[in-house]
C-alpha cells in the first residue's frame, strides 16, 4: 500500500493543533472534583484522534505521547481516577508538550527533549503512582522491553464493535503475526437464538501469545478499537516488572525520542529561471525583474508553515454557490439581451445591469465573509494564559470573555493576537493587586479582567477591562521625566500621560518579573496596532482599574464610499462616518470670533470644516451655501464637512498609501476608481484633528 | 597592478559578450544635465498623465498614480531639487522605480525632462564625486562617469527617495 501520506500531513496538522486547542479549552473549564464527563470526554476524543492519526502517519512521538494522556483521561472518564488540581496541570503541561511536538515533527526541527521527558516521567508517575486504583497500571508496568515470553490478552469487544467497521477476527490474525497464539473464546453472553442479533458481537476471547513481544505491538493492533473493547494485557513470565518501571519509563521515553520519520522531501517548487545576464538593452522591463524573481524563490523555500488554510463554514460556500449560480443566470441573460438591441430591449438590459451589479456585490460580501472568523480563536488561549499567570504571581484573577462571536477578518485576527496577550499580561501583572491588597482597599479578592468584542460602525473595538490599582499618573510622568521621555516642567494632559506608556523602553513596574516589566512591548503594540489601521487608547482611573481600548477595521480591504467633489478632485468619504448631508441654510452657520465656524443642526452646534481650506484645493465656490455639508462623525465627535458636490456611492477597495509613500494626516488610504484614476479616501477622525490644528494654528 | 589586470580582462570580455562587471543604466535629461539610475530598478516609463494630489505634502510630490493596481507616488526632480519648473511637454516622462529601504521595497515615480539612453558602465569607471555645485546635493550622487566625453551623474536613488528623506522634507 503505497498511499502518499505527505499530501494529508497539512490536514492532520490543521486537526490536530485545532484538537489542542479544544483539549486546552475543555481542560481549563474542568472544575477540580465534580469534573463534568460530557467535557472530559471532549477532552478524550480531541487527544484520541491526535494519536489516531499521528500513528496512521508514523509520528511515533506524538502517538505515545498523547496515548499517556488518553490513559490518563480515560481512568477519569471512567471515574477510576479523580480529576486533581495536579493532573489538570500536567495535561494542560502535556497539552503544551504536544504542541511542541507537532510543530516540532511538522517544521522537522528539533524539540525540547527536556520538557518533553519532564512531563512524560510527570505523566507516568501519576499514572503509576496510586497503584491501588486502576487496572490499567498493571498492564502499563509492563511496558519496559525486556524480555518477555508472552502475554495473556483479555479481549472483550463491545457490542456494536461490527458496527464501527472492525472485525475481531482481523484483530486476531494480526496478533498471531507477532508469534504464536492461542485463542479460547468466552460464550458466557450469547443469548438465546431467538433473541440474538445478528450484528452485535456476544463474544469475548482469551488470547496467549506467545514469543518476545513488545506491548506496543500488542497496542498497535488494537489501536483503532480502544475505545471499543476492553482489553486487558498480563504478563505471561509473571515476574511482575514493577520494580524497574519508572527506569524503564525514562529510557523509553528517551529511546522513542529519536525515530521521527522524515516525511518525504516536497519537490523542489518551480521558481522563475532569473532572466539571463547578457539581455540586450531593449528589454528594460524583463532585466528589472530579475531580482524579483530571485526573491521569489527565495520565499518559496520557506517551510510549508505558511500555506495557512481556513475552514470556512459550509452555509458561507453554499451562499457562494447560489449566488455564483444566478451570476450565471444573469450573464446569460444579458448575453441573449446583447444580441438584438432595439430601443425596446435597452430597457431590460439596464434591468439586467442592475441585476448584474447587484450580484456582484452581494458576492463580493460573501467572499469578504469568507475571511472573517470569530474572535474567539484569538480570545481562546487567554482562559489559559490567565490562570497560569494568577497562579504564578499569587493573584486570584476571573477572566471574562464577552463578545466572542464578534467577526473580523483573519488577517487583522492573527495580527492583533500578540498585541493582545500583551495587553491582558499588563492588565494580570501590573493591573490586577494581590488579593491582601484588594482586600485592604475594600475590593472583592479576587480580580476580574474582562476582554469584550464588538462591532461599531466599520470598526471592530477590543476592550481590556481590569479592576485593578488602575494607572498612577505621577509614577509615569516621574518615570518619564526620568528615562527624558519628555520635560519636567512640561504640563500634559491625562490622555497625554497615559500615552506615555507607548513609548519605547517604558515600564514602571517596580520589580521587573518574569511576566512583564522589561519595557518590550507597549510600543510593539501600538506599533502593530497602527499598522493594521487601528489606534489604541487607555483610560485608567487610580484606584478603580483601567481599560486599554483597541479599534480596528473590521476588514483590510472593502469599504462603502461615498464619493465627493472638491475642486477638480474627488474625495471618498466612509459611508460608515457619514450621517447626513444637507444643504447650507445662512441662518444656522454662526461663528467665534470671527474665526471658527459653527453649524447649528437641529440643537447642536458642530464645527465646520472646509475641506479646501484643510487640504489646500481650489474650491468651485467659498460660499457655503452654494455647496453641501456632509455631517460626519469621527472619534473626536461631528463635524460639519464642507464639499462642492456629492458624486455617488461605490463600494471601494482600499489600497494603501504607505507601501510606497507614506502616511498623510487626513488621509487613510486610496481607491481606484472606475476610470482608473486615483481617489483618497478620507480619514474623518484625522481630518477633524487637522483643521483643529490648522485653526489653533490661525488662532 | 591587479586591479589593471582585472580591468584588461573585463575588457576583453566586453568584446565577446556583454561584461558581467558592467551595469546598465538608464540616463535621463534634467535641466541640461544627464543622470543616470540603475536599470534593474526601473519597473517603468511612461508618459505624464493625470496625477491625484495628495493634500498636505511638499510640492516636489505631484500625487499619486495608478500602476496596475498599486498606488505609487510621483516625485517631480526638479521640484525636489529646487530647480526652476518647466511647464511639462510631450518629452516629459515618468521613471518608475523600485526603491529600497532599510526594511521595505518601494515603488515610486520621478517626473523628468526626458528620457536619454542606456549605457554600459564597469563599476571601476565611477569615479566618486567631488562636491562640484550640480543641482543635485552630493549625498545623492553615487558617482560621476564619462560616455563619450560627456559626464553623467549616477544617482543614488535609495538615499534620494528613501522614505526617511520624505518624511523629513515634509515636516519641514
Amino acid at each position: 500500500m503505497s498511499v502518499d501520506m505527505s499530501q494529508f500531513y497539512q490536514t492532520f496538522f490543521d486537526e490536530s493543533f485545532e484538537g489542542l486547542d479544544i483539549m486546552e479549552s475543555g481542560l481549563l473549564g474542568l472544575d477540580v472534583g465534580a469534573a463534568d464527563a460530557e467535557t472530559i470526554n471532549t477532552v478524550f476524543r480531541a487527544a484520541h484522534s491526535i494519536k489516531g492519526g499521528s500513528a496512521t502517519f508514523g509520528f511515533t512521538v506524538v502517538a505515545e505521547f498523547t496515548h499517556l494522556m488518553e490513559t490518563l483521561l480515560d481512568e477519569m472518564r471512567d471515574g477510576t481516577r479523580m480529576v486533581t488540581e495536579e493532573s489538570v496541570d500536567y495535561l494542560l503541561k502535556s497539552v503544551d508538550c504536544l504542541k511542541e511536538l507537532l510543530t516540532a515533527v511538522q517544521n522537522k526541527a528539533d524539540y525540547n527533549e527536556d520538557f518533553v521527558t519532564e512531563v512524560k516521567v510527570g505523566l507516568e508517575r501519576l499514572l503509576h503512582g496510586d497503584e491501588a486504583s486502576s487496572k490499567s497500571e498493571a498492564d502499563k508496568m509492563a511496558e519496559s522491553t525486556g524480555d518477555v515470553e508472552g502475554w495473556l490478552i483479555d479481549f472483550k469487544p463491545a457490542d456494536y464493535l461490527l458496527k464501527t467497521g472492525n472485525d475481531p477476527v482481523r484483530l486476531i490474525n494480526e496478533l498471531s503475526l507477532l508469534g504464536k497464539i492461542e485463542t479460547t473464546c468466552d460464550t458466557d453472553r450469547l443469548p438465546f437464538f431467538s433473541a440474538l442479533e445478528p450484528e452485535l458481537i456476544y463474544l469475548s476471547w482469551h488470547i496467549k501469545l506467545e514469543g518476545n513481544v513488545s506491548k506496543e505491538q500488542i497496542n498497535e493492533v488494537f489501536e483503532w478499537i480502544d475505545d471499543d473493547a476492553d482489553i486487558t494485557l498480563s504478563c505471561l513470565s509473571g515476574e511482575p516488572e514493577k520494580s524497574d518501571s519508572s527506569a524503564g519509563q525514562d529510557e523509553s521515553a528517551v529511546a522513542t525520542v529519536t525515530p521521527v520519520e522524515e516525511p518525504e522531501e516536497p519537490e523542489e517548487p518551480l521558481t522563475e529561471k532569473p532572466a539571463s545576464e547578457s539581455v540586450p538593452v531593449a528589454s528594460v522591463v524583463e532585466e528589472a525583474k530579475k531580482p524579483k524573481a530571485d526573491s521569489k524563490a527565495a520565499a518559496s523555500k520557506k517551510p510549508a508553515k505558511d500555506q495557512s488554510s481556513i475552514r470556512v463554514s459550509i452555509d458561507k460556500v453554499d451562499e457562494l454557490i447560489n449566488l455564483v449560480g444566478e451570476l450565471v443566470i444573469t450573464q446569460s441573460m444579458l448575453s441573449q439581451l446583447g444580441e438584438t438591441v432595439t430601443k425596446e430591449t435597452i430597457e431590460k438590459l439596464q434591468d439586467g445591469l442592475g441585476q448584474l451589479e447587484r450580484n456582484t456585490r452581494e458576492l463580493q460580501e460573501s467572499v469578504m465573509r469568507i475571511r472573517m472568523l470569530p474572535i474567539s480563536f484569538a480570545f481562546q488561549r487567554f482562559p489559559r494564559m490567565v490562570r497560569d499567570l494568577s497562579n504564578q504571581l499569587g493573584k486570584e484573577i476571573e477572566l471574562r470573555l464577552l463578545g466572542e462571536q464578534t467577526e473580523l477578518d483573519k488577517t487583522v485576527m492573527e495580527k492583533i493576537g500578540d498585541p493582545l496577550v500583551h495587553l491582558v499580561r499588563n492588565s494580570v501583572d501590573h493591573g490586577i493587586e494581590t488579593p491582601e491588597e484588594r482586600e485592604a482597599n475594600g475590593k472583592p479578592r479576587k480580580g476580574t479582567v474582562e476582554l469584550n468584542a464588538f462591532h461599531q460602525g466599520g470598526n471592530i473595538v477590543i476592550e481590556i477591562t481590569d479592576d485593578g490599582k488602575g494607572i498612577d499618573k505621577d509614577v509615569i510622568f516621574a518615570k518619564a521625566v526620568e528615562k527624558g521621555v519628555i520635560n519636567a516642567n512640561e504640563s500634559l494632559t491625562d490622555e497625554q500621560i497615559f500615552d506615555l506608556i507607548f513609548a519605547p523602553g517604558f515600564s514602571t513596574a517596580a520589580v521587573v518579573s518574569g511576566v512583564s516589566g522589561r519595557g518590550v512591548g507597549m510600543d510593539v503594540v501600538k506599533r502593530n496596532i497602527r499598522e493594521l489601521g487601528g489606534n489604541i487608547e487607555v483610560k485608567s482611573e487610580q484606584g478603580k482599574g483601567s481599560t486599554i481600548i483597541i479599534r480596528l477595521p473590521l476588514t483590510l480591504a472593502i469599504l462603502d464610499g461615498q464619493l465627493i467633489r472638491v475642486g477638480d478632485d474627488t474625495y471618498i468619504i466612509p459611508l460608515i462616518s457619514i450621517i447626513e448631508s444637507l444643504q447650507v441654510e445662512k441662518s444656522q452657520i454662526n461663528s467665534i470670533g470671527g474665526q471658527a465656524e459653527l453649524y447649528k443642526l437641529r440643537d447642536e452646534y458642530l464645527p465646520v470644516v472646509r475641506l479646501y481650506e484643510t487640504f489646500g484645493l481650489k474650491p468651485d465656490s467659498t460660499d457655503l451655501s452654494d455647496g453641501l455639508i456632509v455631517i460626519v462623525e469621527g472619534e473626536g465627535g461631528q463635524a460639519g464637512l464642507f464639499v462642492d458636490d456629492l458624486l455617488g456611492q461605490q463600494q471601494v477597495v482600499i489600497k494603501s498609501l504607505e507601501t510606497n509613500f507614506r502616511p498623510v494626516e487626513g488621509i487613510s488610504g486610496a481607491t481606484i476608481l472606475g476610470d482608473g484614476t486615483v481617489a483618497l479616501i478620507l480619514d474623518i477622525t484625522g481630518l477633524i484633528n487637522l483643521s483643529r490644528q490648522s485653526s489653533e494654528r490661525a488662532a | 597592478m591587479n586591479e589593471a589586470a582585472a580591468t584588461q580582462s573585463a575588457d576583453i570580455d566586453l568584446g565577446l559578450n556583454i561584461d558581467v562587471e558592467a551595469d546598465q543604466y538608464l540616463t535621463f535629461i534634467m535641466a541640461d544635465e544627464e543622470y543616470g539610475v540603475d536599470i534593474l530598478r526601473v519597473q517603468e516609463i511612461r508618459g505624464w498623465e493625470h496625477v491625484t494630489p495628495v493634500p498636505n505634502t511638499p510640492k516636489y510630490i505631484k500625487g499619486v498614480i495608478n500602476l496596475r493596481g498599486t498606488i505609487v507616488p510621483l516625485v517631480d526632480l526638479r521640484e525636489r531639487f529646487g530647480v526652476e519648473s518647466i511647464p511639462y511637454g510631450p518629452t516629459t516622462v515618468v521613471i518608475v522605480l523600485k526603491v529600497i529601504g532599510e526594511d521595505s521595497e518601494r515603488i515610486m515615480g520621478i517626473v523628468v525632462d526626458a528620457v536619454a539612453d542606456v549605457y554600459n558602465i564597469e563599476d571601476g569607471k565611477i569615479k566618486p564625486a567631488p562636491d562640484f555645485g550640480s543641482v543635485v546635493s552630493i549625498e545623492y550622487v553615487r558617482g560621476l562617469a564619462s560616455i563619450n566625453e560627456q559626464m553623467l551623474i549616477v544617482l543614488d536613488i535609495d538615499k534620494l527617495l528613501s522614505s526617511d528623506e520624505l518624511q523629513a522634507m515634509s515636516n519641514s
